[in-house]
């Protein structure tokens, strides 16, 4: 006996809590360029997919480090006037201290198997999420899009970007 | 908690719809959830992601994550989402009887 709950679907089911209005999509800005700002955009915008929610991530400023080709591999984390480093700034300005944390994340990262970048903007392209790189942003880094590794969807303006993002959640990182 | 009867089967589901007990789960009771869930039918590809997932929470004691899904089940990522287009993160354990996985990637 398949009852009508099946044909009823899952929210019917008496005790099952569905939210009322369930986030559909989430159109991410990533301003920044550092290791401890692109992370937290990228997992967001893959949690998303992960949950059937439509993501987009708009790389504008510094934000496009993480999607040119001579950059994505070396994101750094400042030690600088980072107050959630346990280091002094007197030391944290020192040479190699950046390179120190860099590699001290990467490190940590790998070990809780978080895929590297590169890795990340390849599952979110396969995912269906749409990335794109502010045109203006482009222009004043001097960059084309043969420059951007090729997962990127295409180069937008803000008016373009905010018609693309209609409807969604925004989120500035 | 809530008691669902999928395939003429009594599960006992939480509050998002997952199987309390994987062991209540049945080929038949993952094809009412899939049904329930707009996946029907189920095809071979399908299979090949729930038993694959099925298989792996039996050894690893949790439910793979998307990434690890197609890494190993032999179904990659684009195909995944194209096989489960509301979220194979959770859809997919979902219709496996198996909790919703823990990881974020």
């Amino acid at each position: 006996m398949t009852t009508t709950i099946l044909e009823q679907g899952a929210a019917k089911i008496p005790g099952i809590v569905t939210p009322k209005k369930p986030i559909e999509a989430v159109s991410i800005i990533l301003s920044k360029g550092s290791l401890d700002m692109v992370y937290p955009a990228l997992i967001l915008a893959n949690g998303a997919r992960m949950s059937g929610i439509e993501a987009t991530i708009f790389f504008t400023f510094w934000g496009l480090d993480a999607i040119t080709r001579t950059k994505i591999d070396n994101l750094h984390v400042s030690p600088v006037g980072n107050p959630s480093m346990p280091m002094p700034t007197m030391l944290a300005g020192l040479p190699g201290m950046e390179a120190m944390a860099s590699a001290m994340m990467k490190k940590e990262i790998a070990k809780l198997d978080i895929p590297s970048v590169p890795e990340l903007i390849d599952i979110l392209h396969e995912s269906g999420a749409q990335l794109y790189a502010c045109k203006m942003a482009m222009e004043m880094f001097k960059l084309e899009q043969k420059d951007l590794v090729p997962q990127v969807d295409g180069v937008l303006t803000v008016i373009d970007f905010f018609d693309k993002a209609a409807g969604s959640q925004i989120l500035f990182i | 908690m809530a008691t669902a009867t999928y395939a003429g089967r009594d599960v006992q589901l939480n509050d998002e719809g997952f199987l309390l007990d994987s062991t209540q789960w049945t080929p038949e009771v993952g094809e009412a959830i899939a049904h329930d869930a707009g996946i029907d039918p189920l095809t071979n590809r399908h299979w090949q992601v729930i038993t694959f997932c099925r298989e792996d929470a039996a050894k690893e004691g949790q439910p793979p994550g998307v990434r690890r899904i197609a890494q190993l089940s032999g179904v990659a990522m684009k195909e995944l989402y194209a096989l489960f287009p509301k979220g194979p993160g959770k859809l997919a354990a979902r219709i496996s009887g198996l909790p919703k996985p823990q990881g974020c990637i």
